[in-house]
């Protein structure tokens, strides 16, 4: 009889409490984001979609060696001998011809290694993350462009005292940073 | 319909014209029309509450596209609902199938046949208004059962069952409790039961004989909760388990039937706790009850019957299911004994002279506990929402 009064007490308390929260929670204003009207502000460096500054790009390869799950695919070949000079937007020269750099959007993990080697910092995750489709072959990047404009006067000219060092001093460093990746 | 009626007098010529058995049949099937269609729209506007208190009590929106903050999703539902091919399963009993929604949604209106929207304002006053109500209530478990039987599915044969048991149990406290006002009131007329609560909320029934009556209440409201099939006792349809119970096998305006049934019934069950304990047409204070000349008792009903409604659907998203056999358990072994108890003990009371009319300290209970929830309520809700906005300030900080 004891118990029964007890138990009675304790759900009949119970219902209460747990209408006291909901009735807390019926007024504290919602958490729901409207999505396509309202979006996050993303937190800086965030890894969305990948993206390549195609006109940086110096052909070396490194981001895809780096890549995990190989969604890069590069295809270069040395330039025509006696072409002008072209450069990257940090002075280093662009010897190779990139023919093709592909992304494979659907493969890619988004682990963001592929930004590391790379020496003229033209591949980065970009915040851009709404790139759905229904065809999974959108997913395909094509950043090889047959029409870019390139850099042709150094922007970052070496110290001009000894020319052939500072030359060797900017080729010297990517080998050895191949190397550790 | 007396209206309509003294309407088509206007028109000239109509009373030499026409007869009058022609004239009463047209009032009559335009009333019934009428009624039906507003009864039927109810629940438009109850699914759209519903959903917005479930989005609001998880922290959420609801319904935001179809229309401004979601007002037409209920409508588009509606009309996908009901342009919606209804299957019948190869194996189902066609007849049963097809009666069963139909014997739901009838049951589930029967019931606004006695409910008293007014002194006037009333379908018909039956001399047996509270018993007809408890008995059309049952109606709706034999539909439930032909719409379980005939989907030829077991998990909706278990939810019929399950639908039967509970609805024949939950009828007992139910009607147990009804004793107990029908006692107080002297009368099974919904009219009477009311005019005996006339004069403000401290003669309300809740009050009277004072935490008795209130447990009474208790009693009687969980039992309808229990025979809307609503949560925390929808074992009848409990998804988790039964895919859908009864209206497994059901889709499109059948479907809606179902839906339509449920919503009605729960107003209906509403409608009915609020004349039996709350007064029904009757203002919580007496100068509230005409507006301008006018008796606003139905608007008094109505929000009092919404208001139980909106208790209905925060129940259902606070309580998890019952189990069957905690259900039972409820039902007969809480809920019934209390109820015999205070069919004993508020029988006697009235029996003595000195009691006949409630205890002597009813009316100074009414309007302070009443205060005392409201301001409750009032306050939480304030508080939750200050809450709130200073985690916000704190994290923005």
């Amino acid at each position: 009889m004891k118990t029964w009064f007890a138990d009675l007490w304790s759900g009949f308390y119970t219902v209460l409490v747990g209408m006291d929260i909901t009735w807390r929670h019926l007024f504290t204003p919602k958490v729901v984001l409207q999505y396509p009207e309202q979006k996050w502000t993303l937190p800086p460096k965030s890894r969305m979609r990948l993206h390549l500054k195609y006109e940086d790009c110096i052909g070396c390869g490194q981001c895809a060696r780096a890549c995990p799950v190989n969604c890069i695919s590069i295809k270069a070949d040395k330039r025509a001998a006696g072409s002008a000079p072209i450069y990257a937007a940090n002075g280093q020269a662009i010897k190779l011809d990139v023919k093709v750099f592909d992304i494979d959007m659907s493969l890619c993990c988004y682990c963001n290694l592929c930004t590391y080697p790379c020496p003229t910092d033209c591949i980065y995750m970009t915040p851009e993350y709404e790139f759905a489709s229904t065809d999974i072959r959108d997913h395909l990047y094509r950043f090889a462009k047959p029409d870019a404009v390139f850099l042709t006067v150094n922007p970052k000219p070496p110290a001009p005292a000894p020319a052939p060092a500072a030359a060797a001093a900017a080729a010297a460093p990517k080998p050895t940073e191949g190397g550790a990746a | 319909m007396d209206a309509l009626l003294r309407l088509f007098s206007l028109i000239p010529g109509w009373d030499q014209n026409v007869p009058a058995w022609a004239s009463i049949s047209l009032a009559g099937l335009l009333a019934a029309g009428l009624c039906l269609g507003f009864i039927s729209l109810g629940p438009v506007g109850y699914v759209y509450v519903e959903r917005k208190l479930a989005g609001f009590m998880q922290d959420r929106l609801g319904p935001m596209r179809v229309g401004p903050w979601g007002l037409l999703q209920t409508i588009a539902d509606t009309i996908k609902l009901l342009f919606k091919e209804a299957i019948f399963p190869a194996a189902v009993n066609r007849p049963l199938f097809v009666v069963a929604p139909c014997l739901v949604v009838i049951g589930a209106f029967m019931g606004f046949a006695v409910l008293p929207f007014s002194p006037t304002w009333q379908g018909t006053d039956l001399d047996v208004g509270a018993f007809y109500v408890i008995a059309i209530g049952s109606l709706s478990t034999v539909g439930l059962i032909m719409a379980g039987w005939a989907s030829n599915n077991k998990y909706a044969l278990f939810g019929a069952m399950r639908s039967a048991a509970q609805i024949v149990s939950y009828e007992i406290p139910a009607v147990m409790s009804l004793i107990v006002v029908v006692m107080i009131a002297g009368s099974l007329s919904l009219q009477q039961i009311v005019a005996a609560q006339a004069g403000g909320l401290h003669n309300w029934f809740l009050w009277k004989f004072f935490p008795l009556n209130v447990i009474a209440f208790l009693v009687f409201f969980t039992a309808t909760l229990a025979e809307c099939n609503r949560t925390p006792f929808d074992i009848p349809e409990a998804e988790s388990e039964l895919v859908a119970g009864f209206h497994t096998e059901y889709s499109g305006f059948f479907f809606a039937m179902f839906f339509l049934a449920e919503y009605t019934e729960m107003f209906v069950a509403s409608a009915m706790v609020s004349v039996l304990f709350l007064g029904g047409f009757a203002a919580p204070l007496p100068v509230l009850q005409t507006v301008a000349g006018f008796d606003i008792g139905p608007v008094w009903l109505i929000a009092k019957a919404w208001a139980l409604v909106f208790v209905h659907m925060w129940l259902r998203w606070t309580l998890p299911r019952l189990r069957v056999d905690q259900l039972m358990h409820v039902a007969w072994k809480v809920l019934l004994p209390i109820a015999l108890f205070l069919i004993v003990v508020i029988g006697g009371l009235l029996t003595a002279p000195a009691t006949a009319g409630g205890f002597p300290w009813d009316p100074w209970f009414g309007w302070p506990l009443t205060a005392l929830l409201c301001g409750y309520l009032m306050l939480t809700a304030l508080r939750a929402w200050r809450w709130h906005a200073r985690q916000v300030r704190e994290a923005v900080a």
